[in-house]
């Protein structure tokens, strides 16, 4: 959980009050905070004067727009079929035995969460994942263990 | 104009004509189902599909406009096969328990598989593998999306004429739902049980929660008085679900069905109707009263009807900062419920906890504000079950009575006397029509000074209504209001009523007294009314509450002689001490999702 502050106020007054302001106000929130909370969604509905239920509506739609709490890194392995003949289940075994998690789940310390994702479209350096907005592709369970370490370190 | 042609024949139709509407004209029937007059276009459910010469695929007649020279074929073999499996996907993800089911030979999806989808289902069946809750949450209705085909009218409903948006599309692909925020209870969230939406589900996902067995229950009970109210907008619409036409005013034959149904007392909402005109006037008048000759601030103005439930939950959730401005009295519904339990078993020797009050009205959310734990002024439920018209129509139907050939009847007494004022409380303008008629009375001592007491500039069906009404030779007690011009207005449909209410709350207009009704028409196109209900029929319904109007004796509620009694036996005084405990409530705030 955390807490708005003026975050939904300042994102409302840099992108408008306009129905068509919703996606973007969205975006900021979940790269700032990596989910939507409750909170937010219903301060962002008062603030655009819509309902709650369409803002969670529209972030439903989204999966990048999540609404359950996630960690700072949020891993998210493509299924898609070309990364899958290339080797996604090893990808994520490897993954979960780093972290300790499955997929869906987020680790203790909020630092990590593991999804699967549909085509991000580097299937032709497959098996790709994408760590928050940087995709990683070419990878070998030795691999993608480094990048993962690599991100602990930071 | 635009020239096409149907099936071979030559229509011209206004540009901007829908082929659906083109193909009417001529008689063509296009089934539709997620298409609504009350509604936008929304052209997801493609039932409606025809076929166009020169286009690759079917067009889905309800989105498109017809235009010049184009040639339609409404039922081609590939428009008949594409019709067919279009219904049969919308089976495969509708839990198609029929028999079981309250809208059972009332479903528009079930008449059209009776049309298209016969024998063994074509494609797999979706609901049995997937794991759905049914939301019984809310007092007045029940959410079912296990046989939701997605059609969308409830969400357009709600956002369109009630700016409301308690629920909207979630999630996508096969996990597409209609939810609300973030799915919680419809009793946790802004709904206000309007039932709009269930008026216009074209399934049975969304339907109201009925008490009919709980009703029988009462009436076989031999310990128990069932006493039963109508609400005025019951009269004009009950006859469309018993074989008449629109706009058939059937209050005699209902009286009779209802005695016949084996209830005790068969009584009138009118009758407390009249009762709220006589409270809420002298309240008005007091808050003039106390803010223009003593200046008091602490009274708000305008004042705001209350006899809306749904309107009543919508401003609780939306505008909790203009409480006070609501009227504290109770609605008609709710007076009855707590003089029936009092005033009426006195009367009539009963012991109250034997009394079971019962009311039919137009209205879902009425479910909702018998249920509200403000409404135990008796010292017990005031009201017990609510129906809509739709439920009482199908204990009609359940014990065979012959409704189409019933003599007229005459509603029981005490509490059943009223004027018709009373009556025209189920059209939008209707309250403040008969308001208007007492407290100008009341004032100056003299009738209302429209023709034949009609207040024709609150009438009618546009969303945003406004009169001035100057006040001219008072009497001594109201000299304060000599030549001042009392300003109204009137919303119905709560986007209209969100509108308004804006407009108050920021200043931009001023006014004395507003009437609000949640439902679109007033109380006569309520979400209990019977289905369908659309412009069209709303016009008809308030054609018909006028004229029942024109047609009573007594056309001000203060000259009900049961009123007249009513004070002089029991609540002594309007807006007294008893008036107080029993008539007027209290409002809570409410969130803001």
């Amino acid at each position: 959980m955390y807490h708005t502050g003026n975050l939904v106020k300042d994102l409302a007054e840099k992108h408008g009050r306009k129905r068509e302001s919703l996606m973007p106000i969205l975006q900021d929130i979940v790269r700032k905070h990596n989910y939507l909370t409750d909170e937010a969604m219903v301060e962002v509905a008062t603030e655009l004067d819509i309902s709650a239920a369409e803002v969670y509506g529209t972030a439903s739609f989204y999966t990048f727009l999540d609404t359950v709490p996630r960690g700072k890194n949020v891993i998210r392995v493509c299924k898609t079929i070309t990364c899958s003949m290339k080797g996604k289940i090893e990808i994520i075994n490897a993954i979960e035995e780093t972290l300790r998690i499955k997929v869906g789940e987020t680790t203790p310390d909020r630092m990590f969460t593991l999804l699967e994702t549909n085509c991000i479209g580097w299937c032709h350096k497959a098996p790709a994942i994408l760590i928050n907005d940087m995709p990683y592709t070419d990878l070998t369970p030795e691999s993608v263990v480094d990048i993962i370490k690599d991100y602990m370190r930071r | 104009m635009v020239t096409l042609k149907i099936n071979d024949h030559q229509v011209k139709v206004a540009e901007g004509t829908t082929v659906l509407d083109a193909a009417r004209s001529l008689g063509f029937n296009i089934p539709t189902l997620c298409n609504h007059q009350d509604l936008c276009v929304a052209g997801n459910c493609r039932v409606c599909v025809v076929e166009m010469k020169g286009a690759r695929t079917l067009i889905a007649s309800c989105a498109m406009p017809a235009s010049e020279g184009m040639e339609i074929y409404t039922n081609s073999l590939k428009v008949r096969n594409a019709r067919k499996h279009i219904v049969e996907l919308l089976l495969s993800e509708h839990r198609a328990d029929c028999t079981k089911c309250y809208k059972n030979q009332n479903c528009e999806l079930q008449t059209l598989a009776n049309e298209f989808s016969f024998g063994e289902h074509i494609f797999l069946d979706l609901v049995a593998g997937r794991p759905y809750e049914i939301d019984r949450s809310s007092p007045s209705f029940v959410k079912d999306d296990s046989k939701c085909i997605r059609c969308q009218r409830c969400v357009r409903t709600c956002a369109e004429l009630q700016h409301v948006s308690a629920i909207a599309v979630a999630n996508k692909g096969s996990h597409q739902k209609i939810s609300s925020f973030h799915d919680r209870p419809m009793s946790h969230v802004v709904c206000t049980n309007c039932g709009q939406c269930v008026n216009r589900c074209p399934t049975g996902a969304l339907v109201e929660k009925t008490y009919i067995d709980q009703v029988w229950d009462a009436i076989y009970d031999p310990d128990k008085h069932v006493v039963v109210q109508t609400a005025p907008a019951v009269r004009v619409a009950l006859g469309e679900d018993l074989g008449f036409d629109p706009g058939e005013r059937v209050t005699g034959k209902m009286v009779t069905a209802l005695r016949q149904l084996g209830f005790d007392s068969v009584l009138d909402t009118d009758f407390t109707a009249d009762l709220t005109i006589v409270e809420e006037g002298t309240e008005l008048l007091t808050r003039l009263k106390r803010v223009l000759v003593e200046g008091d601030k602490s009274v708000a103005l305008p004042m705001f009807t209350s006899c809306s439930p749904g309107w009543i939950k919508f401003i609780e959730h939306k505008f909790p900062h203009m409480l006070s401005n609501l009227s504290t009295c109770k609605s008609p519904q709710q007076m009855f419920g707590a003089l029936a339990k009092t005033f009426y078993a006195e009367k009539r020797g009963l012991d109250p906890s034997k009394v079971v009050s019962v009311s039919i009205m137009p209205c879902t959310a009425k479910k909702f504000e018998a249920d509200r734990p403000e409404m135990r002024s008796s010292g017990f439920k005031d009201i017990d079950y609510v129906l809509t018209t739709r439920e009482l129509a199908v204990m009609i139907k359940q014990a065979g009575i012959d409704f189409l050939s019933l003599e007229d009847e005459k509603y029981d007494s005490i509490m059943g006397a009223s004027t018709g004022a009373a009556v025209i409380f189920g059209a939008t303008g209707g309250v403040m029509e008969a308001a208007l008629r007492t407290a100008y009375e009341i004032i100056t001592g003299r009738s209302v000074p429209f023709s034949n007491l009609d207040v024709v500039p609150v009438r009618g069906m546009e969303g945003v209504k406004e009169a001035t009404i100057k006040i001219e030779g008072t009497k001594e007690d109201w000299k304060f209001l000599e030549g001042a011009e009392l300003k109204v207005a009137i919303a119905h449909g709560l986007v209209n009523a969100n509108k308004l209410v804006k407009a108050v709350s920021t200043g931009k207009a001023s006014y004395h007294f507003i009437e609000i009704m949640a439902c679109p028409g007033g109380c006569l196109g309520g979400g209990g009314q019977p289905i369908p209900t659309n412009m069209e029929i709303r016009k008809k319904r308030m054609e018909a509450i006028y004229a029942e109007d024109t047609h009573m004796a007594i056309r001000k509620s203060h000259e009900n002689p049961e009123i007249v009694a009513i004070y002089k036996e029991f609540l002594e005084e309007p807006n007294g001490h008893k008036s107080h405990k029993l008539l007027h409530t209290r409002y809570v705030k409410r969130e803001s999702y």
